[in-house]
């Protein structure tokens, strides 16, 4: 959609648009519309009401009219506002510009005179420009303009330098362009819709600031009228003569404010953040809409998934990111859960606690039972309750996921007193336990430590201990080595499965390594376009994968130890989960798809925890159909002529 | 076999907490003196973990960074001027992530022209067409030519960044963790892509990643960076299997692979040494099993372990014991 | 942080002297002879030759800076020849009832931006969020001095609550004591508050918003953190990192619009003391002002540096 278009949808922006427009017109046509002369004054109508004598908006102190005088002072503002805004916002944007693209020492001396500039309560430099160059309207506009230069040149500067690391920077210099070139055409592209931004934000300030400086009667001067000098004389008479300060103080007032709400549409609609709707605030817990009953408790396990169904709702696409995963797993057991990205994965596992984001999530069916009782739409207080308390999280990257001024410690022992009425002692007594369990060397000066003073494996150790503080029946864990390297990884992996071990936990771990599932899990499920495609014992799994998407990915992953080799890639994309094929998802890649493959939904089948959604499968599964072994999952010979187009 | 890329003493120093004046308040050494030599035709995997310099490094053989000290040369040719344009002509870079390496607000037809103009002033209709092979080669349909990077998958940008990387003509590509943020069913896709092109069009590899498993299903030979220094190099089917330093048959033991026992094969010390604030000796001494006397006094040098492979260390593991 | 804070106070002396250099540059782009022009109508010969023996006026510019510079330094911020008195005692009786003013609206509208901007982000969509929304948008679309006019109008002139005027400066604070000074500085202090106000509440709903999405909101949720510990002990902990410093800035914004607020109730203040000094031509009350003031801010800003490190570990002391 175009950035107009987003504008005009906007509706508080379009009326701004509108009223500026018209103001706008009015100003230009001003010269030609029959008014009394803006400086003709009249001393037998002094300070004349509304309407009296033919002056609709009456007359001034010296009888001067004052609706002639509010269009052609309007006029005046208008100009000088815009006019700054302009100068202010090219300025501006060149030093920062160049600052951000060269950095280092020319970054550094630029910089250090604009936060100098900016040491100024900004009025005082205006005023002192003003002092040197005497009053008048230039000079004013000089001034608003130069005082707000600093602005553009930091914001420009900001983003500046996130585009200039950017790799299409780097791409572009070994595309041998230089450095001109490269600033007009990689970096300004990507900068103006934030010059017209900051402009858009800013105009309506400017023009208020310039009005400030005629209302001290340091910008224009007698007789000519602007917007500014017009309420400075009728301040003179405010008690006397109201009247005569309505006028121009409302003018000033609809200017700016349709300025600002068009201003804010202009943001929202060139803001890609703004635009997709991410900067709404989640909600306490997941909203829940489903339809019809909840499906009934099996006591499969303590953490049982039935036909849990999560979307994202958002303006005019929906996303099936999970299609009715059944799950369950036993105490002491590890499920893991695996597939590519987008998967479903970390959606499902957020929906059992109601922590997807919400909006755009809503969980809009199945039942999730810990502990035999349904988390799906259950009152917060009481999911509160159970979060953290029995279902714990580990999540992917430690470093983002605690808070960053909060001590481990401070943030361990809130962990355990949101739950449990102990003392603070006792809590920290508990958390120091805690970072022990977790083998964090030097535990006692450790708890006072910031995250971003410890290392991702110390933190993620932080994050598990955070998650064992009250003694959880479940534990998800959402790729929680994915950030780390291999030795840490390692280290992380075996204190997993030892405190599983010690403690009988329920792990729910979710991956997309085979290797790491094939050393830790008992079981795994494995997804696929938002719904689990097959189940089992992991031995079975990695065996005989029953499925044609596992036997694919787990030949197209390379194993160490194999030497140099081709890999069996899967041609082709997952579909995306707001347009789902009907029948297998599976059908576009899969190389024994049918017409019956694409006709109805396919059933997860099978029996005693082995499953699998295919109508041919690969291997033997009791309760699903008769195996149909495919053709064998071979890697091309290097030379082969075509690598299937991804499409 | 000639050498297409030699690097000697390849050296590069970051100050820290740079001031206006005076000399920086510290100094980081990503990359310590790093002596390799790629020839012609191979596929060098270089791994290692975060922040072991595998991108500083790369980026100072394309000319995007400046190195501090020692020289490169490519295809006999010195180039020590850090000048981009001069290096893009020989050799390429092909980045990790594949939509940030697109200008959002370009065509991918402005992005292939790029290179064809600014380094071999190409005529527009000689463009065209040779644009068009290129896709061909890649696999990709000419009608992207007119899209914008947002439309397309990881994949589909990954081959146009490598199609840009080839139109460069350049005859080695540095391979940055060009999968690492694909998706598995599509990096085999991408893996399969760049054997092809290199055995169609001679072309010569470095190829950097973390993922063990890849790089040796991809390379010829495989260099092992720790803490900026090279620290094993040796044949792929090598290195890996029967590992000469602490540091290789460490990162071998800890890749999960399927069907062996899970244990954290270190008990001792985690953390990577403190870049400010170098150890003395061998860097890996403080989490070395096999730490002897001597690591504590000398940096090892890379010495050679038979069989063609180098190792930087005073004790290395024997040869019978292999990775477990 | 002790040595952190003397750490800022000597990075602040370059910044001082900068500021000197600035305003010293910006006065000597007056156009014509420097001595008529600092004079104005006060250039008698005695005048125009004693202030070329003060400033050195005949000796090229960096001569000059260093003259002005050290008796800024000994105090000397010369004399005020349409008051006929030294530049800094005029300046500082006038700066504390500025300060007066501005301390006054800042406490204000920090307290009540950050809490409408909370409030708004925590409600967001809601009635509550709509309605700040909209007033915000009013205050900072409103010129504060209309605004100010307005008030005289409503509380002044129809209800008599408050005086409109008359305010006399600290210095006859004996007169009507505290009770007296507060009186006359409602309507001002609430004029000039609720501009930087509607500035505030935005910044302060943005960045809870933003907070609000990153994951260690998640992870708090996720340990069971109720929703009233979720807002104003994570988030708005976090978001008071990027809420400060705006704070600092808007210091700045208060402080420029009592220049205008003082003008609408004759305030006796700075700001009003160098609009009439730059109406009079008395450039070195113009020039002594702005140094004193923008140096005071500086030292302010360092306030809020500290503040800013306090709440920040992540931030080297
Ligand atoms: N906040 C959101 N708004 C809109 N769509 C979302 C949101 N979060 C996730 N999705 C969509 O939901 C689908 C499933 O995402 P999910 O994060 O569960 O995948 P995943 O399997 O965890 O992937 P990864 O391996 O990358 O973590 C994806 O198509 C994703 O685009
Ligand atoms: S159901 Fe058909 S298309 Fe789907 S995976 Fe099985 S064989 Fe392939
Ligand atoms: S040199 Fe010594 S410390 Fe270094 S890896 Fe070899 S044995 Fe270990
Ligand atoms: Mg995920």
């Amino acid at each position: 959609m175009t950035t107009l278009a987003l504008i005009a949808r906007n509706r508080l922006a379009l009326w701004g648009g509108i009223v500026l427009i018209l103001v706008i017109l009015l100003a230009l046509v001003t010269p030609w519309l029959p008014l009394y002369p803006p400086n003709a004054t009249d001393p037998s109508i002094k300070n004349a009401w509304f309407g009296e004598e033919g002056h609709l908006l009456g007359t001034d102190h010296l009888g001067r009219d004052i609706l002639s005088r509010l269009l052609w002072g309007t006029r005046v503002s208008l100009a000088i506002g815009f006019a700054s805004a302009v100068i202010a916002a090219v300025l501006g944007a060149a030093i920062g510009i160049v600052a951000g693209y060269f950095g280092g020492r020319t970054d550094n001396i630029l910089m250090r005179l604009i936060d100098l500039i900016m040491g100024f309560p900004y009025i005082l430099l205006a005023l002192a420009i003003v002092a040197a160059l005497g009053p008048g309207l230039m000079n004013a506009l000089i001034a608003v303009a130069a005082v707000n230069i600093p602005f553009f040149a930091r914001n420009i500067r900001g983003v500046t330098v996130g585009i200039a690391h950017k790799e299409f920077v780097d791409a572009a210099k070994l595309a041998g362009m230089g450095h001109v070139r490269i600033i007009l055409t990689e970096i300004l592209p990507n900068v103006v819709p934030v010059i017209v931004v900051a402009a858009s934000t800013t105009v309506g300030w400017m023009i208020l600031e310039t009005a400030g400086l005629s209302f001290l009667g340091l910008g224009s001067q007698p007789p000519d009228p602007d917007l500014g000098s017009m309420l400075g004389l009728a301040k003179d008479s405010l008690i006397t003569d109201p009247h005569v300060s309505y006028p121009p103080g409302l003018m000033i007032l609809i200017i700016v404010m349709s300025i600002n709400l068009l201003g804010d549409g202009i943001r929202d609609a060139l803001d890609p953040r703004l635009r997709s709707g991410a900067l709404s605030r989640p909600a306490a817990a997941t909203t829940v809409d489903r339809r019809g009953a909840a499906p009934a408790f099996r006591d499969e396990g303590i953490l049982e998934m039935t036909d849990l169904s999560t979307e994202f709702r958002l303006k005019r696409r929906t996303y099936k990111a999970v299609g009715g995963v059944t799950l369950a797993v036993k105490p002491g057991e590890c499920l893991g859960i695996i597939g590519e990205s987008g998967s479903g994965k970390s959606v499902t596992a957020l929906s059992v606690m109601g922590l997807v984001a919400s909006p755009p999530g809503v969980i809009t069916g199945g039942a999730v039972y810990v502990e035999g009782e349904d988390t799906v739409g259950m009152p917060y207080r009481q999911l509160r309750a159970l979060r953290g308390d029995r279902v714990a999280y580990i999540f992917q990257d430690p470093l983002a996921t605690l808070h960053p001024l909060f001590t481990v410690g401070d943030q361990l022992v809130e962990a355990i007193r949101v739950h449990h009425r102990v003392s603070d002692k006792e809590a920290r007594a508990k958390a120091l336990e805690l970072l022990k369990q977790v083998r964090i060397p030097n535990a006692e000066s450790r708890i006072d430590s910031y995250p971003h003073e410890m290392s991702g494996g110390m933190r993620q150790r932080v994050g598990i201990a955070m998650a064992l503080a009250n003694d959880p029946e479940v534990i998800i864990a959402d790729e929680p080595t994915t950030a780390l390297d291999v030795t840490v990884q390692a280290q992380i992996l075996s204190l997993l499965s030892d405190l599983r071990r010690e403690r009988g936990l329920a792990i729910v771990f979710i991956t997309h390594d085979f290797g790491v599932v094939a050393q830790l899990c008992d079981r795994v499920a494995v997804m696929y376009a938002g719904r689990i495609v097959e189940e089992g014992s992991t031995s079975d799994i990695l065996r005989s994968p029953a499925h044609p998407y596992t036997k694919r990915l787990i030949a197209c992953v390379p194993e160490l130890g194999e030497g140099k080799r081709a890999l069996a890639a899967i041609p082709g994309l997952p579909p995306a989960v707001d347009r789902l094929p009907d029948g297998c998802h599976f059908a576009d890649r899969c190389p024994k798809a049918r017409d019956v493959c694409r006709q109805d939904d396919v059933a997860l089948m099978g029996q005693g925890g082995r499953a699998v959604r295919c109508l041919f499968p690969e291997a033997e599964v009791p309760g699903a159909p008769e195996a149909v072994p495919g053709p064998p999952v071979e890697a091309e010979p290097i030379t082969a002529d075509r690598v299937e187009a991804a499409q | 076999m000639s050498a297409a890329l030699k690097l000697e003493n390849l050296t590069k120093d970051f100050p820290v907490g740079k001031r206006m004046f005076g000399p920086p308040r510290g100094v980081v050494h990503a990359v310590r003196p790093v002596t390799l030599t790629v020839e012609t035709g191979e596929t060098l995997g270089i791994v290692g973990e975060s922040g072991c310099g595998k991108s500083t490094l790369a980026r100072m053989l394309v000319g995007l960074l400046s190195p501090t000290d020692g020289t490169i040369e490519i295809e006999g040719a010195a180039l020590d001027n850090a000048d981009p344009s001069e290096f893009g002509r020989k050799i390429q870079y092909v980045f990790q992530d594949p939509i940030s390496s697109l200008n959002p607000r370009k065509t991918i037809r402005q992005v292939m022209e790029a290179p064809l103009k600014h380094l071999h002033s190409m005529p527009k209709a000689r463009r065209r067409e040779r644009i068009a092979e290129i896709f061909d080669a890649v696999n990709l349909r000419e009608e992207f030519l007119d899209r914008y990077p947002h439309e397309f998958s990881g994949g589909q940008a990954q081959r146009i960044g490598i199609a840009r990387a080839l139109a460069a003509e350049a005859r080695i590509l540095i391979l940055d963790e060009p999968v690492s943020a694909l998706d598995v069913s599509v990096q085999a896709q991408v893996l399969n892509l760049l054997a092809r092109l290199k055995a169609e069009l001679g072309l010569t590899y470095l190829f950097i990643s973390h993922d063990l498993a890849v790089v040796e299903a991809v390379s010829d030979r495989v260099a092992v960076l720790y803490f900026g220094a090279v620290v094993e190099v040796g044949r792929a089917e090598d290195v890996f299997r029967a590992p000469r330093h602490p540091y290789t048959k460490l990162l071998a033991d800890s890749a999960p692979v399927v069907g062996r026992d899970l244990k954290a094969p270190e008990g001792r010390e985690t953390e990577l040494p403190d870049p400010l604030n170098p150890p003395t000796g061998c860097a890996f001494r403080a989490r070395c099993p096999r730490a002897v006397d001597r690591c504590a006094a000398e940096d090892p040098p890379l010495m050679e372990m038979g069989s063609g492979q180098l190792a930087a260390c005073f004790n290395p593991v024997p040869e019978g014991e292999a990775a477990k | 942080m002790g040595s952190y804070i003397l750490k800022r106070l000597v990075s602040a002396v370059p910044v001082v002297l900068g500021l000197t250099i600035v305003v010293f540059l910006i006065m000597a782009m007056i156009p014509g002879d420097p001595a008529t022009a600092i004079l104005g109508a006060y250039a008698t010969p005695e005048n125009v030759a004693r202030i070329n023996r003060d400033l050195g006026l005949d000796q090229p510019l960096p001569v000059r800076y260093f003259i002005w510079l050290t008796s800024l330094l000994q105090g000397d911020f010369g004399r005020s020849y349409s008051l006929n008195r030294p530049v800094l005692d005029e300046v500082w009786e006038r700066f504390q009832a500025t300060l007066l003013l501005a301390g006054a609206s800042f406490v204000i509208c920090s307290i009540l931006g950050v809490a409408a901007g909370v409030v708004s982000a925590a409600r967001q969509y809601g009635t509550a969020d709509k309605a700040i929304t909209f007033a915000v948008l009013l205050g900072i679309s409103i010129p504060s001095f209309f605004l100010g006019m307005m008030l005289i109008l409503i509380f002044s002139v129809s209800l008599g609550w408050f005086p409109p005027s008359g305010m006399q400066g600290l210095a006859y604070l004996g007169g009507g004591g505290f009770r007296d000074v507060a009186h006359h500085l409602v309507l001002p202090a609430t004029a000039l508050a609720l501009v930087a106000l509607g500035v505030i509440a935005r910044l302060s709903r943005s960045a809870m918003l933003e907070v609000l999405r990153q994951d260690y909101i998640r992870t708090a949720r996720a340990k069971g953190v109720d929703e009233r510990g979720v807002v104003w002990r994570h988030a708005l902990k976090a978001a008071m990192v990027s809420i400060v410093p705006v704070l600092g800035l808007q210091a700045g914004f208060v402080l420029s619009g009592a220049v205008y607020i003082e003008k609408v109730f004759e305030w006796p203040g700075v700001g009003r003391m160098l609009v009439d000094a730059i109406l009079q031509r008395d450039l070195l009350l113009v020039q002594g002002g702005v140094v004193l003031v923008a140096t005071l801010y500086v030292l302010f800003n360092i306030i809020v540096d500290v503040i800013q490190a306090m709440l920040d570990p992540r931030i080297k002391t």
